[in-house]
């Protein structure tokens, strides 16, 4: 029984009992249903083994809507617990676990993965290739994102959430004041999925400086590819910081070890400096793909090139840049002295001049253009005003002096949700809108669709535009509540009435996912928004292989050129295609690496040799595995490109 | 298959060069870890709270020999990838092998020096300088470590399937990992040992 009593909870409550008892419901209802309808075996050989990048994007997709769902649901109760004062729905250590899980969960189960997702989807057929530059490799970075995803999941009914918030501060996360298993969920869920991430970042820096189309040069890439590309080096050159940091925590709560201690030459700011130096480029990781889609869902509704090419590209590049050079303004009230924090404000102000540019081309994008107002582009349009607010009063958080009054109240609250939601989640939502006839041949509805968009958009605006007055009056973020004296009362209420609209407009979506799948037409064409990018030049749903012939490119919007001047995209026959077999390898591994976290947070250490024994074998088979991939010969190709509909010319 | 025979054998098929590539991307995230572990370490290099100094537990003589023993075993499998380009699987492997033996020697040199500051008091946990000092050896180790395994697993494979595409590909690929471990102890021996002594 001694074994047991560490998976506990130590702070059990009605709602975690209840939600133990949604889980095992799910779980079985999904193994039922899974065997009721012998889907098994569709399952393992379609999804769970594929390597190919379209059906990767779906379930980095899938997942990332789920923890929509769970990051969601954190995020209502905070706000309910918060919208009357004195309230008692969540106690503090409560409130202190769903602000925690709610950050970890948003910023690196959900933003990242549906980003990542888009970015697998979309990227190998903007720049004409068959598939990423490793396709196994990319499933094992979804199946080691999933698997610390899933990990992290399970921490509040297995042995306690993390409650030491998202930025996981030491002292305050050290075994001393956070005594619970939380943290060292934190530490390895965020490990295992941040080597699912390096490996993605390498994948897709290999895919577009080596795969692209002939013709395509890297200054005639698609926007959202150039934006990928971009990414994906922050991803590299930042992931490896927190990977350092990480083990440090973990050595420290695990090995008693003095790096983040506050005795024996420890220091704690260490831990700060490293995860904000991760941690900032971390945001751009997420905004500089979301500029992407916007400038490809811009200039297409617009029915104009996008303003400014190379001045985008110029910013971007810029922006990558500076993103390493300001961590310190999520500090400055800790002591770095006058000198140091003006050079970080400094830094932080300068990002506003690359992102200015970034908004004044997309403005002169749209200028004497043909808009036509779609859901996407209304995300687009509504993406500009929000964000510049955002942005702005980034700048006002960028004075460091002026910071000591901003600092951890609503009002930072405020901000980077005003970066974050109008920045990264309307432009995955374009995104999915906008690339959903490319996943699955059938448009969403526009008319449902608006009304997600005008919940969302409203939602947002009475969410988090009283925080800033209530954190300049002085409300601190991550308190669980308030005195009636205060008198923030009314704004909080306000919050939580735009949190709910919010809600609605998740609902609203995923109703639009279930209303279009079942009454929307299925004949939609290849290129139902009149784009300008290659992807929209094979047909919908995509087949396997992509292109049946690579595509030649001569300018950024190839498939514009082809419509409109008569360039020539796919010269020459059909050949035989190369393509990379299935797997089971990278799910195993993945479930190995989640037995591997699942034993250290407890130390069970045979657990912890065993997987990591298995986890080796993994590699040794892979590297004395026999796999030259298959090929699709051209007979299968012209009966699969009839099928679609004939063979593009 | 399309074999381009005007380029060395590694880099003769295009996922051959994307390999490549690839890998060289991943060398760039080693670099920024190790650069995190330095900078981490120069933070805490005098931190050392009630613990011993570097001073007073580096010695010089087992470092200058790993560092002879290292810097010869990336000589050697230049050697062996020399060997590999033009077609001597014999010689490819003894390199290879003379490689892992140096870098088995290495290990066990470093084991013996982790040992020696076990007894003098200087374990992981002992202050800020300790913990920082032996991760960041610790982890260049464990890069050996694998290094020492992946060899092996190379050595076996250009003895079962001789020199193809495949296997120079991932001996180079080896090779650049071996080289990058090399450069990495450079600067520990530099800047840890040599700047710990002085």
């Amino acid at each position: 029984m001694e074994f047991f009593e560490r998976f506990a909870i130590p702070h059990p409550s009605p709602m975690i009992y209840a939600s133990m008892v949604a889980i095992g419901l799910t779980v079985i209802a999904i193994i039922a249903g899974l065997t009721y309808f012998k889907k098994w075996g569709y399952l393992w050989r379609e999804w769970l083994t594929t390597v190919d990048h379209k059906k990767i994007g779906i379930m980095y997709i899938i997942s990332a809507l789920l923890m929509l769902f769970r990051g969601g649901a954190d995020a209502v109760m905070m706000r309910l617990q918060t919208s009357v004062p004195d309230n008692t729905f969540l106690d503090a250590q409560h409130y202190n676990e769903v602000f925690t899980t709610h950050g970890v969960v948003m910023i690196i189960f959900m933003a990242m993965a549906f980003i990542i997702g888009l970015m697998n989807f979309i990227v190998p057929l903007q720049i004409g290739a068959r598939d990423v530059a490793f396709p196994r490799l990319n499933a094992i970075s979804f199946w080691l994102y999933f698997a610390g995803a899933m990990l992290f999941n399970i921490s509040f009914v297995i042995g306690g959430s993390p409650d030491a918030g998202w930025t996981n501060y030491y002292p305050l996360a050290n075994n001393e004041f956070s005594p619970s298993v939380g943290v060292n969920y934190y530490n390895w869920a965020l490990q295992i999925s941040g080597i699912g991430t390096l490996i993605t970042g390498i994948n897709f820096i290999a895919t577009i400086l080596k795969m692209r189309a002939p013709g395509m040069k890297l200054m005639k890439m698609p926007m959202f590819t150039w934006t990928a590309l971009i990414t994906n080096l922050i991803i590299v050159f930042a992931f490896p910081v927190l990977t350092v940091a990480i083990l440090m925590g973990t050595l420290d709560r695990q090995f008693a070890t003095n790096f983040f201690t506050t005795t024996a030459g420890g220091s704690d700011m260490m831990w700060a400096n490293l995860f904000w130096f991760w941690g900032h480029p971390e945001v751009y990781i997420l905004i500089l793909p979301a500029f992407g889609i916007y400038s490809e869902i811009i200039a297409t509704f617009s029915q104009r090139n996008l303003y400014g090419y190379k001045s985008m590209v110029g910013s971007i590049v810029i922006i990558s840049t500076l993103s390493f050079l300001v961590w310190v303004h999520h500090f400055f009230t800790m002591g770095q002295g006058a000198l140091t924090n003006s050079i970080f404000s400094i830094t932080t102000m300068a990002i506003a001049v690359p992102t200015g540019i970034k908004i004044f081309n997309w403005l002169l994008t749209m200028w004497k253009g043909k808009i036509r107002f779609t859901v996407p582009m209304l995300y687009s349009v509504g993406f500009i005003p929000l964000f510049t607010i955002g942005g702005v009063t980034g700048v006002m958080l960028a004075m460091a002096s002026a910071d000591y009054q901003y600092h951890n109240t609503m009002f930072l609250v405020a901000h980077f949700h005003n970066t974050i939601i109008p920045g990264v989640v309307f432009a995955m939502i374009a995104g999915l809108t906008y690339w959903w006839p490319k996943m699955f041949g059938f448009m969403l509805n526009e008319k449902i669709g608006k009304w997600g968009f005008w919940f969302m958009t409203i939602g947002f605006c009475f969410a988090f535009f009283p925080m800033y007055i209530t954190g300049l009056d002085g409300q601190a973020r991550r308190m669980y509540t308030y005195s009636e004296a205060s008198g923030f009362g009314p704004l909080n209420m306000l919050s939580f009435f735009g949190a709910g609209l919010m809600a609605i407009s998740f609902i609203i979506i995923v109703y639009n996912i279930y209303y279009s799948f079942r009454y929307s037409p299925r004949n939609v064409g290849d290129d139902p928004w009149n784009a300008r990018s290659l992807e929209w030049a094979t047909h919908n749903p995509v087949p396997e292989y992509n292109f049946a012939i690579a595509p030649q490119v001569k300018s950024s919007e190839a498939f514009w050129d082809y419509k409109k001047n008569g360039h020539q995209l796919f010269k020459g026959d059909i050949k035989d295609i190369h393509m990379p077999n299935n797997s089971g390898q990278p799910i195993i591994m993945a479930g190995l690496f989640f037995i591997f976290g699942f034993s250290f947070v407890f130390y069970i250490w045979a657990g912890v040799i065993i997987s990591g024994i298995g986890i080796l074998a993994c590699l040794v088979y892979r590297s004395f595995e026999k796999d030259d991939g298959h090929h699709i010969h051209v007979q299968e190709i012209k009966e699969t490109e009839e099928k679609f509909g004939g063979a593009k010319k | 298959m399309k074999l381009n025979n005007t380029q060395p054998l590694e880099y003769s098929t295009e996922q051959n060069k994307i390999n490549i590539v690839g890998f060289w991307i991943f060398l760039g995230a080693e670099i920024m870890l190790f650069a995190t572990l330095f900078t981490a370490y120069f933070v805490y290099e005098n931190r050392t709270g009630t613990g011993p100094t570097g001073e007073e537990i580096f010695i010089l003589g087992p470092i200058l020999i790993n560092t002879f023993l290292l810097l010869t075993s990336s000589f050697t499998i230049g050697l062996a990838i020399h060997a590999m380009r033009i077609n001597r699987k014999k010689a490819t492997l003894a390199f290879l092998g003379i490689t892992l033996v140096l870098g088995a020697a290495f290990l066990g040199i470093e084991i013996y020096e982790f040992m020696t500051y076990y007894h003098e008091g200087a374990t992981l946990q002992t202050s800020g300088f300790t913990s920082s000092l032996l991760l960041t050896l610790g982890t260049h180790g464990a890069h050996v470590t694998f290094g020492l395994f992946w060899g092996l697993a190379i050595i076996q494979q250009i003895i079962k399937r001789g020199i193809t595409p495949q296997t120079a590909n991932k001996t180079f690929i080896f090779s650049l990992y071996w080289h990058f471990l090399d450069v990495m102890w450079i600067f520990i021996y530099s800047f840890i040992y040599l700047k710990g002594m002085m």
